[in-house]
């Protein structure tokens, strides 16, 4: 007899026929007299073998000595057995023997039925071996040669040991879980707890503001962000001065005396190489992205001198071709100092152009005279306007939906517009409670930001007319630009009080590497927040955010004069011919005319 | 446990007692001088007094109601009163009859003729002439008073001639010290009675609780009988407080109180503890004694047993339930007065000799009561010349010390027995009064539902020790009931009653059969279980005593009521009092003006709880609840359950692999930190060709803005 055995696996067991079908199936162990083993290991070819988890239990089980293998070729596997429980409880031992491919002693066919004993209490491997002696006992007195023919399939139990048995120790211990949800009972309400859990930590964490770069010592009246480098802010200011700005080491590297006068508009080349700065001075100027050389002069690469003061300047996504806006809508090749076009809808003043950055060839203008229009660049005439109800100080448009855009508008709200159907805004963003003055989009395109003269920004979700966040700090006053960075993590705001600041995108999200696990936590709990967000009790503390004493009064008025003016037109229409006041619902209350 | 409970009944009894304790001890302490040694007396004494506990022996042996002393044709020998016997007192007649007058005459010439002594002889002096002087005789004679010299009775005559001078003055010393001490007592309870402070008379009473129940448990390890004395004494103050109204508070002081408990804690807190005093004064303890009515079963023994109606408050205290027994009494006082000299041996047999005045109210006889003192005396003077018994006679003792302890255990397996056997009966009995006594009065029977266990336990734990004794002694032959005794062992007590009164009939029958009592309880059973049931009772006792003033049932049908009086609604009175008729101070709007002002509320939709008892269905909002509900349906959601199942389905990972977990929660937008991300190019969602350069961005659902996109796009190169 060969130790250890050759490897024999299989789910099925056969019941080996010597011994009976009682037998081959509950004793792997063949045990019995001298005589009789004797013949039955030359039938066999190969004689009884004790496995170690076989003699671990023989050990044990004392009331069996008659049990102890007679024959001297069991001698040793005993032995060996023997030693091994005489070390302690061998089970890791035992179990990964018995799984383990190489050294699996499995004799006949269906030993590895009997000795599947995977629990690891010795108790339950004692009770095993003892039952497996009586139903032996009884196999032996049932030993019948017909018995012997007969054949037995069981199915069986089996694992496969590549399913828990990890191959380095590095690797993690899979643990079988069972997902009965009889196991796991409240699901609803143990959620309902983490959800609330997660969103008064979110509240714990919301700390927004991260810096403030101060060294303007005018207010702060335009941003931009490089096209190509996070880290990189430009800023113009009241004075005239252009400054750039090290995000991460959070100051500044270069100042720009550019214009004398406001710095009315800044623009990045799409490439990054240069920028573009409009002022008061009615002069364009390009400037180098990179500072000159030690010991030279700032000197702009081209300066071009406008008729008329240009009051915005953004600059074409892909080619070399900027627009300025001031009387009309100028659109500029870089290497021309002549406008390529002109356009004018109107006689007023535009206060901001903005191309659109998946239809290049589009852009939007906004005007005194309360109009947004917009042009297509190829074309020598404007697309369409639309007439609003007070002037829009700026447009933005969605970085991921081509035709989406949204108005900064004086009556304290933010218009999006589908460009297709100017006539109704997508939706009305209100809660300013004072002109909004910029906007921009995050490059996700899901929300957006809005600088107010409020002295606050406010962060709005693109399809929600309410907003999400909103930041302020004592010292910040009226804000007059704001841009939310292209890594959509940040959000940089420039105000009045000369200061630019520098804040979280979202709240209580936190910076740095975060691990899997955490990053797991973050994404459950953001969803849960979600799931729950409409139970009052989650949404009051989601909802709840501390207003410096002027805006909540503000807003506490503005509900008033709102309420005011509902009643009114509620009454009036009330108290008139049913038909004659048409009710005009809040979105389109805005728009006064579209113009193609 | 029950020992506290038998503590506090315990105490209970000894404050009621306690006066009353004290001239009994001096009773006993004298009456230990009259000594009187007969061995062979004694042992007959002792198994005529064992005997007689057997209910069949016991009616056997005949009580003479005579007036004599113990006259038996067996033993001639006068007893107790330490005189001789004299030929005159055996030759005396009941009445004098004439014809034996000459012959007594003749003899009492031969007599006198003898020697003739002066003064004259006492017979001749003290011969009773006429019934009325031979009535007096007798009672004189009875009494144990000096007929002839006034002076001293024949006690005090032998205590004199015991003691010489040294001795007498002893003896005054000692008086002298027992009456100072006494007296010093007195005074010190009359100082204790007058401290007012509260927490010290509660440590005093804790401290005799305990004392008192140490005594007791050391009387019932060394005198089991004496112990069921004391049990049945507790039985009787129960008794009397139910009888009396003490405790129940309807008398002055009580009611005074009740009104002032509204207001006051104390009044309030006086009130409960009386209250609870009378609980604990009428709570049942399982009095285990030695009578057996059960043995006899029939009527007759019954009867014998509860003689009247007033044999309650005789204290028959090993009746069963005195509710069932008075029903089928119908006896006179004969049966009584029978009964009576029959069951004071017994107690006297168990060396109790106090409180004999109080147990029998009805006693009117004098006659008797006599003899019962005199019979007591007599077996008192056995057992303490049994206790010191000099070592003299030895080979008599030694056989009669034999006897004397195999008697012993005998009769304590009697005593077990019949315990047990009580308790059953009792057990069985006592359930159908008290289930009808439960309706009017719920509140206050239920601690005696409950008590049953205790009760139970109490004796077994004195069969236990009974057995115990059996065991150790000797084996004694037993009848075939060790079938029956493990059916009784306590772990198939909670079965049904039936099963009791089944038992019962079986012992009936055993009795009837056999003459000698069935053996307790077969050594099979294991100890174990017991100690288990006993922790577990003790669990249970103490659940109860934490709880016991929790009235959990009785609170919640209040609490029902008053949520279903809460949610009717309510009538709407618009009566105006004076208004179309005289109104004023003390003038009420006419009954006709109000039914016609009252506004009858409609009847409400019916309760959703009507039909289930034990359940409080609020139909109202719960404002506390509905700060976590949802009020109205969200937005997007156009039906509830749309809204509801998404809330339905878990997304943790408690509920969900881990993979499906991370489908689950996976956000919207998914931004990397530090990369740029570029406005969305047509190439980007695989408009015109898609070479995903930069994904900086993975839009979860690009197919809506590829469809936007698309048209845009169309739109402006139409454009």
């Amino acid at each position: 007899m060969q130790w250890p055995p050759p490897l024999r696996r299989s789910p099925l067991v056969r019941a080996s026929p010597p011994p009976g079908p009682a037998r081959g199936l509950l004793c792997p162990r063949r045990v019995s007299e001298a005589g009789d083993s004797s013949t039955e290991g030359a039938r066999m070819g190969h004689s009884h073998y004790v496995t170690p988890i076989e003699s671990a239990m023989e050990g044990r089980c004392q009331p069996l000595p008659s049990l102890r293998p007679a024959s001297p070729t069991n001698a040793p596997a005993h032995g060996r057995g023997s030693d091994c429980t005489a070390k302690g409880p061998p089970l890791a031992n035992v179990c990964r023997q018995n799984y383990g491919a190489a050294q699996d002693p499995v004799g006949p066919a269906g030993r590895r039925s009997a000795r599947h004993v995977t629990g690891s209490s010795l108790g339950k491997a004692e009770v095993a071996c003892e039952r497996r002696w009586r139903a032996e006992l009884v196999a032996k007195r049932s030993w019948s040669p017909a018995g012997r023919a007969t054949k037995m399939k069981v199915k069986m139990l089996s694992r496969n040991p590549d399913n828990y048995v990890r191959e380095t120790k590095l690797d993690l211990q899979r643990v079988p879980r069972n997902y009965d949800p009889t196991l796991h009972p409240f699901e609803v309400p143990r959620e309902y707890v983490r959800a609330l859990n997660a969103t008064k930590l979110e509240r714990v964490f919301a700390k927004p503001f991260l810096a403030s770069l101060d060294g303007h010592r005018d207010g702060v009246n335009c941003l931009a962000k490089h096209p190509k480098n996070l880290a990189t802010v430009l800023s113009g200011a009241c004075d005239g001065e252009v400054r750039i700005w090290n995000l991460t080491q959070r100051n500044c590297i270069r100042t720009i005396q550019a214009h004398e006068g406001f710095v009315r508009g800044i623009c990045t080349r799409f490439c990054g190489t240069s920028f573009f700065t409009v002022g008061d001075d009615k002069t364009v100027k390009q400037w180098k992205m990179d500072g000159p050389g030690y010991g030279d002069e700032e000197e702009p690469l081209h300066t071009i001198l406008g008729k008329t003061v240009y009051t915005g300047i953004d600059h074409h996504w892909k080619e070399a071709v900027f627009a300025t806006c001031g009387q009309q809508v100028d659109i500029w090749d870089e290497q021309r100092t002549n406008p390529v076009c002109s356009m004018t809808w109107g006689f007023d003043s535009i206060s901001s152009v903005k191309f659109n950055p998946i239809e290049t060839f589009l852009l939007g203008s906004c005007a005194s005279d309360r109009n947004i229009v917009l042009y297509d660049m190829r074309q020598a005439t404007p697309l369409k306007k639309v007439i609003l109800d007070m002037r829009t100080n700026t447009i933005c448009w969605n970085p991921m939906e081509a035709f989406i855009f949204t108005a900064a508008n004086e009556d304290y709200n933010l218009y999006t517009f589908d460009m297709r159907a100017l006539d109704t805004p997508v939706m009305v963003h209100m809660d300013h409670v004072s002109a909004v003055l910029d906007v921009d989009y995050s490059p996700t395109g899901k929300e957006f930001v809005s600088a107010s003269f409020d002295k606050s920004i406010r962060i709005f979700p693109v399809d929600k007319s309410r907003s999400r966040e909103v930041y302020h700090t004592k010292r910040m006053q009226h804000v007059i630009c704001v841009k939310w960075t292209s890594d959509s993590k940040y959000i940089m705001c420039g105000s009045d009080e000369m200061n630019i600041r520098l804040w979280k995108a979202n709240a209580s999200e936190k910076l740095g590497v975060l691990t899997s696990r955490e990053k797991a936590a973050k994404d459950y709990n953001q969803k849960l927040k979600e799931k729950f967000q409409h139970y009052p009790h989650i949404k009051r503390i989601a909802r709840h955010r501390h207003l410096p004493k002027s805006i909540y009064s503000q807003i506490q008025e503005q509900r008033i004069m709102k309420e005011a003016r509902r009643r009114k037109e509620v009454n009036r229409i009330k108290h008139s011919k049913p038909g004659s006041v048409p009710i005009v619902s809040e979105k389109k209350k805005h728009v006064v005319a579209v113009v193609k | 446990m029950t020992a506290n409970r038998l503590a506090e009944s315990l105490l209970a009894l000894s404050q009621q007692e306690e006066l009353a304790d004290l001239p009994k001890d001096y009773l006993l302490s004298e009456s230990e001088d009259e000594g009187d040694n007969d061995g062979e007396r004694k042992h007959q004494k002792l198994l005529e007094a064992i005997s007689s506990l057997d209910g069949k022996n016991r009616r056997k042996l005949a009580e003479r109601s005579e007036a004599s002393l113990k006259v038996s044709e067996f033993n001639v020998s006068s007893e107790g009163s330490g005189e001789k016997l004299v030929l005159a007192d055996l030759l005396e007649p009941v009445k004098t009859s004439s014809s034996l007058a000459t012959v007594k005459k003749q003899l009492s010439r031969v007599k006198s003729k003898k020697t003739v002594e002066l003064p004259l002889n006492k017979e001749e002096i003290e011969r009773a002439r006429t019934p009325l002087e031979q009535e007096i005789f007798n009672l004189l004679h009875k009494n144990k008073q000096p007929v002839t010299d006034p002076l001293l009775t024949p006690v005090e005559k032998a205590s004199l001639q015991a003691m010489s001078l040294e001795e007498a003055k002893m003896r005054r010393a000692e008086l002298q010290r027992a009456r100072a001490l006494q007296s010093y007592y007195e005074a010190k309870a009359r100082r204790e009675k007058k401290i007012k402070s509260k927490k010290y008379h509660k440590v005093m009473k804790k401290g005799k609780a305990k004392k008192a129940l140490k005594e007791f448990e050391q009387l019932r390890k060394v005198n089991p009988a004496a112990a069921l004395e004391e049990l049945e004494k507790i039985e009787k103050a129960r008794m009397m407080e139910r009888m009396s109204l003490k405790h129940q508070n309807s008398g002055k002081w009580a009611k005074s109180k009740a009104i002032m408990a509204k207001y006051d804690l104390e009044a309030r807190q006086a009130m409960q503890e009386q209250l609870s005093k009378n609980k604990e004064l009428t709570q049942k303890l399982q009095v285990a004694s030695e009578s057996e009515e059960e043995e006899g079963g029939t009527e007759d023994v019954e009867e014998l047993l509860v003689p009247d109606v007033l044999n309650e408050v005789q204290m028959n205290a090993d009746g069963p339930n005195p509710w069932m027994l008075r029903s089928c009494t119908s006896d006179t006082k004969e049966a009584a007065t029978q009964e009576d000299p029959e069951q004071l041996p017994e107690l006297e047999a168990h060396g109790v000799s106090e409180s004999e005045g109080e147990e029998r109210p009805v006693a009117e006889e004098e006659i008797l009561l006599r003899e019962f003192e005199e019979r007591r005396s007599l077996r008192k003077r056995f057992e303490l010349s049994q206790d010191a018994e000099p070592a003299g006679s030895q080979e008599t003792k030694d056989s009669g010390s034999q006897e004397v302890l195999s008697e012993l255990r005998v009769l304590s397996q009697k005593l077990k027995e019949n315990h047990q056997s009580r308790k059953q009966k009792a057990s069985s009995e006592g359930t159908i009064p008290q289930v009808q006594r439960e309706e009017p009065a719920p509140e206050e029977e239920e601690p005696l539902l409950l008590q049953r266990p205790e009760r139970v336990q109490t004796l077994e734990e004195l069969e236990e020790l009974g057995k115990e004794e059996c065991f150790q002694n000797k084996e004694l032959p037993r009848p075939v009931l060790e079938g029956q005794q493990s059916e009784r062992t306590p772990n198939n007590r909670p079965d049904a009653p039936k099963e009791k009164k089944k038992k019962e009939q079986m012992i009936d029958l055993q009795n009837l059969l056999t003459t000698q009592s069935p053996s307790v309880k077969s050594l099979a059973v294991p100890t174990i279980e017991e100690l288990e049931d006993e922790e577990e009772r003790n669990q249970r006792q103490m659940i109860k005593e934490a709880f016991a003033g929790d009235d959990v049932i009785r609170d919640f049908l209040k609490e029902k009521r008053e949520a279903v009086e809460a949610s009717k609604p309510k009538d709407v009175d618009l009566t105006l009092p004076g208004w179309g008729e005289w109104g004023g101070v003390g003038l009420k709007p006419s009954a006709k003006k109000r039914r016609r002002f009252l506004i009858k509320a409609p009847e409400g939709p019916p309760r959703k709880d009507k039909n289930l008892p034990n359940v409080i269905i609020n139909e109202k909002r719960n404002i506390h609840a509905a700060a976590h509900q949802v009020r109205v349906l969200p937005y997007p959601f156009t039906h509830h359950w749309q809204f509801e199942r998404t809330i339905q389905t878990p997304i943790g990972s408690t509920w969900n692999t881990q993979r499906a977990f991370q489908k689950l929660t996976t956000p919207k937008v998914v931004t990397k930190p530090g990369h740029i991300i570029n406005p969305i190019k047509a190439e980007d969602v695989g408009y015109r060709s898609s070479s995903r350069s930069d994904l900086s961005v993975i839009q979860r659902n690009p197919k809506r803005i590829t469809t936007r996109h698309k048209k845009q796009l169309k739109k402006s190169s139409v454009d």
